[in-house]
């Protein structure tokens, strides 16, 4: 509304004609400027020294300078909002709720998006949600520039519209011809597609849904069905368990879909003077059998066998007598079954109906409160004879038309050639798929569909647990989902993004808010209360068929699918493929891995090359007439008679030449079975080399690092710690005996006032998983450096897990060896003793040890640096300032835990380095809140010190304090097994407060008095 | 001005020369035209020294990933060579301080070249802290500087920082008293000129020395005021530079024992490379009569005696590590002997500690061909040791997750080679254009110390 206030600034003005106003509304000086005075006055004038040639000079100088000015710098391509969405903020972080369920990981998580554009995936913890390595790095896989960036048809680029007309045209032919129409897909879990497809079936008649699985659970799903009468897989709350015993499950690593390390983690750490006992029969070194208390080493084919003794055991049956370590082994487990009661629990790790039927019995017997039969996941849901069926009919030309997504059959399937094959026999052949993979290259019509981040969706990961995709992204690519390719095809002219709110209003949500559990994630629907009976079956006929496993073979073959690669879909994630192997520590490659004594018979051998790097004889491998010549790693804990292989690797299709690593597994991969009997090995010419970032890999006695004790020890509370099993070094300090860490050199100052953060890391829950480390190269754009350089020792990590093996049996037997060497010479002798310490044992006890800046309070390297670009933070951190650095690595040299990482070379912007960095959408992904480091400076962990920092300015901006446990770091957030507890000691309601002075704390290198703000708990194992 | 010396003491300068004598021998080599041999030489250097130029810049340009250092091993070739030429710099300012103070007339005739030695080894020194640095081009925030920052200042605690401070300190004051010796040979080289252009030259390099007895008072005083100067500077650099390690946490590295042991180390090298350098050029510039036998003699029982004190220390440290009863420590020094590098340990020992033990032996240490092998053995000993010390603490320290090796590239070899290339075409230079003995001192003590006059004053006339 037009105001009719006059506003006036003196009275004159308030009078309508003033002369003083209207002379001053004429003026805009007050005072007249002396221009003539100046100029009028000749004296002056003359006097000026400005001359002709004067003026010319200022004239070239000023136009110079002016061009100069004009000149412009690279143009960096900014596009400032015309009109800005309400919910952006540039510099402010949102937080998107959305699941991942690509075939093969399946989490609930939260996407930070920056200013568009997603750069971290968190785990949705108010829903339960864990995230693993892959799962971490997946938002990388969205600006993978070599995706598939739109539609093709036989390879070349088409039109959506085009394609749309010849598919529905074809789609129509075939439902004339009465061919079936076949998707073949991997495990979706998608309540709203699968009602989908079944809407489809109607309008084209014979449409039929293969669901396959990259690395197939069929043996576990069809047990269960014929045990408790669903196909699905039960849910297994190991926190409930005080004693696991797993024959060949490898349930830290993607066993059933991963995902039990929180449960696991909650169980080994030991409160009110308890903790889990895990026993492990494997013949592959896994996460599993790693952080197992009694890892015992069988061949693959006996897996069976063990199940069958431990059910005869149990069950009071024809029990064994024969004398040896397995039977031992076995009956001790079983003992401590009965002790356990129903908080025992068996894990079966063979594909294989009979295995998972036995163990569901023993489950059974025992009356096992872990495993819920009531509430079942459906992250694996594989049926293999379907998928062999289906090939077959393919090659006799019996299908009409194949659609695949959500997967990369071309590339996981074992028979891979015969499906390729058949698919040229369909009339159709279309492959949905964000990759420009194998299955691409092998169809007729490749249809981009967007990454997870850029879709809508819906899942159901176990019973009642609904949870939504929402795109955090416009599309970055010319990509269409394939429901909404489905809806087209249908006729419909929905978009899927309504077709799945109806889906969910009608079916799911019950009345409730979409919007609430859009913002969710997660919409729980209430489960009945029904009691899941088993019904009888038929364990004898289990028991004998899994008694006629027999191996003639002089080898067998274990394929399992790695941390970092999973089943080779993010093939061409660098992050990824840069993740060390939590066992071996090798990166950028699969191997055979083998035991010491296979690989003394067969000549086969590991030595490091001159700059310490690892290399590694070939061999040549014939599994079921297959060949492919691989290199060997050499692994302790390696059943004799026995080689791994791990899956995901040898990809080809769309990957950057420098991803292409590795052999394909999955030719190897028979009968759906990780267990490969008729092997034979071969030495041959020539050696490989190996990118692994750990060379040395015992403890060398060295206890001090890595304390441990056993559960008895620990709970005699009889005992002072830090004079027993948490043993603090001690010195003379003025002739009396002292300890170590209360001694100092330095000024204290007083550190009670504002934050003081503290990273708590417990070895007892830390399982090695490495998502932390993918979380930490997200969150601090640590760049990838390429196998070349990890060989040369340079890995960029600021964040590593150490993996030690123990030279004797145990970490115990190394140091009570290290103990008694004496002398120098002999077997007792340094120089022999030492040197044998150096190997790790053949069956050895592993501990995986999280290491990142220490954070000291007195830190070696901020002494040492002649420009103090690294020095104290008010609130604990140690500091690096990069643009202060001049890079002497005196820092490095320095540090006790060499945690310093150099940039050798300029890793961003440079083509020697083509990994995210050197790509603009890879570049996407970079964190703006934590500056991209140039060549010659020195980096490190830096405690996240952005988030920290971020969750002051917002409890200051809202006025309150510092919630308790709000406190975060990368790392921390990432553990889903809550090894890792980050927060402010000053803050006495702060979870890490009590941790610091528990009774396990203790800082790494006490006796070095660098004070870190770092503490590790003591590992505590409950051997039996 | 001539003092009296007994008979029993072996001439200084050999042979019949007079005053005119010792100016014609000292000013030949510039006034001369040069040999084959020399341009032979200084061309050798020179390609060196443009190998190692190419490999800087490449350094420089590309990022200090083309040195096969590594996360564990940040210092390798670049400090082993840095404290190698350090070393190598502390026998010109120990001959010519120290034994000036001490009154040695047989420095006289080697202490213009030891001088020279030890200007173009720091230099060389002075280099690797600035390639080594992964940002060169900011080597200036190492230097107090005041700048726009307010408090922003360099760190003082840092042994790096003390490096800075000791080498400018002793570049200086070694050049400063270099050239207060160079000023009346310089005159004299003046004197004598007979092109303009030289004769500006030289009367511009001799600041203008006239010869007055003023002007010798003078030469005098400022002598025996910067020989005490740079006296405790032979002690304090190399002490100095041994804290870089001496101060550290590193096993291996974090030993008291260092200064001393360093300096020692520094005299037995840089006495070992004034041996090698100046067998050769007395032979090549014929200065057999100025640099005698008996000079070779006395270098060699400094290197014996040396050579002695640092075996002593590398024992100490191997007793030290065994009676600290701390497991790091004493695997460090187990490892260094017996792990992975003990061809390195093999070579320090058997060069450092082994081969001047035959000094003892009159003929040995007599033997100018011997002499010139030992010389060599030590120069190349005592490049293993820095080496020793440095990669082997590193390659192996606390945590053994971090254990690794070290490998050079042709990158670290080839800015190694340059600097000694770049050594010697400054040392060829020097020796074509600078009298390369102080004749004014030499001339002081030809009455007392030569073999003709002596002869003449014993009543011993052949």
């Amino acid at each position: 509304m037009a105001s009719n206030k006059k506003y006036w600034k003196s009275v004159e003005e308030l009078g309508e004609s003033s002369a003083v106003v209207d002379t001053l509304r004429q003026n805009e000086f007050v005072e007249e400027i002396p221009t003539d005075e100046f100029l009028g006055d000749k004296e002056t004038l003359e006097s000026s020294s400005t001359t002709r040639r004067d003026f010319l000079k200022y004239v070239g100088f000023t136009t110079a300078a002016a061009s100069l000015a004009a000149c412009e710098g690279p143009v960096v391509k900014t596009i400032p909002y015309v009109i800005k969405p309400e919910e952006i903020i540039p510099g402010v972080a949102d937080y998107y709720a959305t699941t991942i369920a690509d075939g093969f990981d399946f989490a609930n998580i939260l996407v930070k998006v920056r200013d568009g554009r997603p750069i971290k995936i968190e785990p949705n913890k108010e829903v339960g949600g864990a995230t693993n390595a892959r799962v971490q790095a997946s938002v990388l896989s969205l600006y993978d520039s070599q995706r598939l960036q739109a539609p093709t048809a036989n390879g070349e680029k088409i039109a959506w519209a085009v394609a749309d007309t010849a598919i529905i045209a074809k789609l129509n032919e075939l439902k004339e011809a009465k061919l079936p129409i076949v998707f073949l897909s991997g495990s979706c879990a998608s309540p709203s597609t699968k009602r989908l497809i079944g809407q489809f079936k109607e309008k084209y008649g014979d449409v039929r849904h293969v669901i396959y699985d990259s690395v197939s659970e069929t043996g576990a799903l069809d047990a269960f069905e014929e045990m408790y009468g669903t196909r699905a897989l039960p849910e297994y709350n190991l926190e409930k368990a005080s004693v696991i015993v797993s024959v060949a499950a490898d349930f830290l690593g993607d066993w059933q879909g991963g995902g039990f390390e929180i449960g696991y983690a909650k169980g080994r750490i030991p409160t009110n003077g308890k903790m889990s006992h895990h026993a492990q029969f494997e013949s592959n070194m896994t996460l599993s059998g790693a952080n197992a208390d009694n890892r015992t080493r069988i061949r693959p084919s006996q897996e069976g066998m063990v199940l069958i003794k431990l059910y005869q055991a149990l069950t009071g049956g024809a029990s064994t007598t024969e004398e040896s370590s397995l039977n031992t082994a076995i009956l001790k487990a079983a003992a401590k079954l009965i002790e356990a009661g129903t908080k025992g629990v068996v894990l079966a790790g063979a594909n294989d109906k009979n295995a998972q039927l036995v163990a569901l019995a023993i489950n059974k017997v025992i009356g096992s409160e872990v495993i819920n039969p009531a509430v079942t996941k459906n992250v694996r849901r594989g049926n293999d004879a379907e998928v062999a069926q289906l090939i077959t009919a393919m090659n006799a030309g019996e299908i009409g038309a194949v659609f695949t997504y959500n997967g990369n059959a071309a590339y996981t399937l074992p028979n891979a050639q015969e499906f390729i094959a058949g698919l040229k026999k369909v009339q159709l052949s279309v492959s949905f798929s964000t990759s420009d993979d194998e299955t691409a290259a092998a169809v007729q019509y490749a249809l981009a569909t967007p990454h997870y981040l850029e879709a809508w969706g819906d899942v159901m990961i176990k019973t009642g647990e609904y949870s939504l995709m929402q795109p955090t992204i416009q599309p970055l690519f010319d990509t269409r989902q394939y429901q909404d390719s489905l809806l087209k095809w249908m006729g419909s002219d929905q978009s899927f993004y309504d077709y799945l709110k109806d889906s969910w209003t009608n079916n799911v949500l019950e009345g409730a808010s979409w919007n609430q559990a859009l913002h969710d994630g997660v919409f729980n629907s209430p489960v009945s209360d029904v009691t899941v009976t088993a019904v009888d079956v038929d364990i004898d006929a289990a028991l004998k068929t899994l008694g006629e496993q027999t191996n003639e073979g002089e080898f067998e073959l274990k394929l399992y699918s790695k941390t970092g690669m999973g089943d080779g879909q993010m093939a061409n994630n660098p992050w990824l493929q840069e993740l060390p192997d939590p066992i071996s520590r090798a990166s950028w490659d699969n191997y055979l891995t083998m035991s010491k004594v296979d690989a003394e018979n067969l000549g086969v051998k590991n030595w490091h090359v001159s700059n310490g790097a690892l290399n590694g004889s070939n061999v040549a491998i014939t599994v079921n007439g297959i060949s492919e010549v691989l290199p060997v790693i050499i692994q302790p804990g390696q059943a004799v008679g026995s080689v791994g292989l791990a899956f995901g690797y040898g990809r080809k299709n769309g990957l950057k030449e420098d991803m292409q690593t590795g052999v394909n597994a999955f030719p190897f991969y028979k009968g759906y079975t990780t267990t490969q009997t008729e092997v034979s090995l071969k030495l041959v010419e020539g050696e490989h080399e190996f990118a692994c970032v750990q060379l040395q890999n015992t403890l060398m006695g060295r206890g001090d690092i890595l304390k441990e004790t056993t559960l008895d020890t620990f709970n005699d509370h009889s005992l002072n710690p830090k004079r027993t099993w948490n043993k603090v070094p001690m010195v003379t300090l003025n002739h009396n005996e002292v300890e170590a860490t209360t001694v100092d050199l330095w000024t204290k100052f007083d550190r009670s006032i504002g934050h003081h953060f503290n990273l708590s890391i417990d070895l007892n829950a830390c399982t090695g998983c490495g998502a932390c480390v993918i979380a930490c190269h997200a969150e601090n754009n640590v760049p990838v450096v390429g196998k070349a350089e990890i060989r040369m020792s340079r890995d960029m990590h600021w964040l590593r897990i150490d993996r030690y093996y123990s030279s004797e049996e145990t970490f115990v037997g190394d140091n009570e060896f290290k103990d008694n060497i004496s002398g120098l010479l002999g077997k007792t002798g340094s120089v022999q003793g030492f040197k044998k310490l150096e190997d790790p044992s053949d069956n050895p006890e592993v501990v995986f040890q999280p290491v990142m800046c220490q954070h000291c309070n007195h830190a070696p390297c901020e002494t040492v640096c002649p420009v103090a670009a690294t020095s104290h933070g008010r609130q604990g951190q140690n500091q690096m300032a990069y643009n202060r650095c001049v890079g002497t690595r005196y820092c490095a040299n320095n540090c006790p835990y060499k945690v310093r990482r150099f940039n050798w070379f300029q890793y961003p912007e440079n083509k020697e380095f083509d990994f995210n960095m050197n790509d603009d959408y890879g570049k996407m992904v970079l964190n703006p809140d934590v500056v991209v480091r140039s060549r010659g400076v020195m980096e490190k962990c830096s405690m996240c010190i952005q988030m920290t920092q971020a969750t002051i300015l917002e409890a200051k901006k809202e006025g309150r304090e510092v919630r308790k446990d709000e406190f975060q770091t990368a790392c921390s957030n990432a553990c889903s097994s809550g090894a890792m507890v980050f927060g402010d000691i000053n803050n006495k309601e702060d979870k890490v407060a009590a941790l610091k002075d528990d009774r396990r704390s203790y800082h790494l290198l006490e006796h070095v008095g660098t004070q870190p703000n770092v503490v590790y708990q003591v590992k505590v194992t409950n051997k039996a | 001005m001539s003092h009296y010396e007994a008979p029993i003491r072996e001439p200084l300068i050999i042979g019949k020369k007079s005053y005119h004598d010792i100016t014609l021998d000292i000013a030949r080599p510039v006034e001369g035209k040069a040999n084959k041999l020399w341009w032979a030489t200084f061309l050798v250097a020179l390609a060196a020294f443009l190998w190692g130029l190419g490999s800087i810049f490449y350094t420089i340009g590309t990022g200090i990933g083309v040195w096969g250092l590594n996360k564990t091993v940040g210092w390798a070739w670049d400090i082993t060579n840095f404290v190698w030429w350090v070393g190598i710099g502390h026998a010109g300012t120990l001959i010519s301080a120290v034994l000036l103070l001490f009154r040695q007339k047989w420095r006289m005739g080697i202490n213009r070249s030891a001088e020279a030695m030890t200007i173009f080894a720091v230099v060389q020194a002075g280099l690797f802290p600035i390639i080594h640095m992964g940002r060169a081009w900011n080597a200036h925030f190492v230097l107090p500087l005041p700048n726009q920052f307010g408090s922003l200042w360099t760190n003082f605690n840092s042994p790096l920082l003390w490096d800075v401070f000791a080498i400018s300190t002793y570049l200086s004051v070694s050049l400063v008293f270099w050239w207060t010796g160079l000023l009346p040979d310089f005159a004299m080289l003046r004197d004598r000129a007979v092109k303009p252009f030289q004769k500006k030259i030289y009367g511009l390099l001799s600041f203008g020395w006239t010869g007055r007895a003023k002007d010798w008072q003078r030469f005098e005083e400022v002598s025996l005021v910067l020989a005490g100067l740079a006296t405790p500077l032979v002690l304090s650099v190399h002490t100095i530079v041994s804290f870089d390690f001496a101060t550290s946490v590193i096993p291996g590295w974090h030993t008291t024992i260092f200064p001393p042991y360093f300096v020692a180390g520094a005299v037995f090298s840089g006495f070992a490379m004034v041996n090698t350098l100046l067998i050769i050029m007395r032979k090549v510039v014929s200065l057999e009569a100025y640099i005698t036998i008996q000079h070779i003699e006395l270098m060699n029982i400094v290197i014996m005696v040396t050579g002695s004190i640092v075996g002593c220390a590398y024992i100490t440290e191997l007793f030290i590590a065994w009676y600290s009863g701390v497991e790091y420590e004493q695997y460090a020094f187990l490892n260094r002997a017996t792990g992975p590098y003990w061809w390195a340990y093999l070579f320090m020992m058997s060069c450092n500690v082994l081969s001047p033990q035959f000094m003892w032996f009159k003929r040995l240490r007599t033997s100018i061909m011997f002499s010139f092998f030992i010389a060599l053995v030590v120069n190349v000993g005592m490049w293993f040791e820095r080496f020793v010390i440095i990669v082997t603490s590193l390659h192996r320290d606390y945590l053994p997750s971090s254990w690794t090796m070290f490998s050079p590239t042709f990158v670290d070899i080839g800015i190694y080679v340059g600097t000694i290339g770049f050594f010697f075409v400054l040392f060829l230079l020097y020796a074509r254009t600078f009298p390369v003995i102080a004749q004014a001192e030499v001339k002081s003590i030809l009455k007392s110390s030569g073999e003709h006059y002596k002869k003449l004053r014993d009543g011993n006339h052949e």
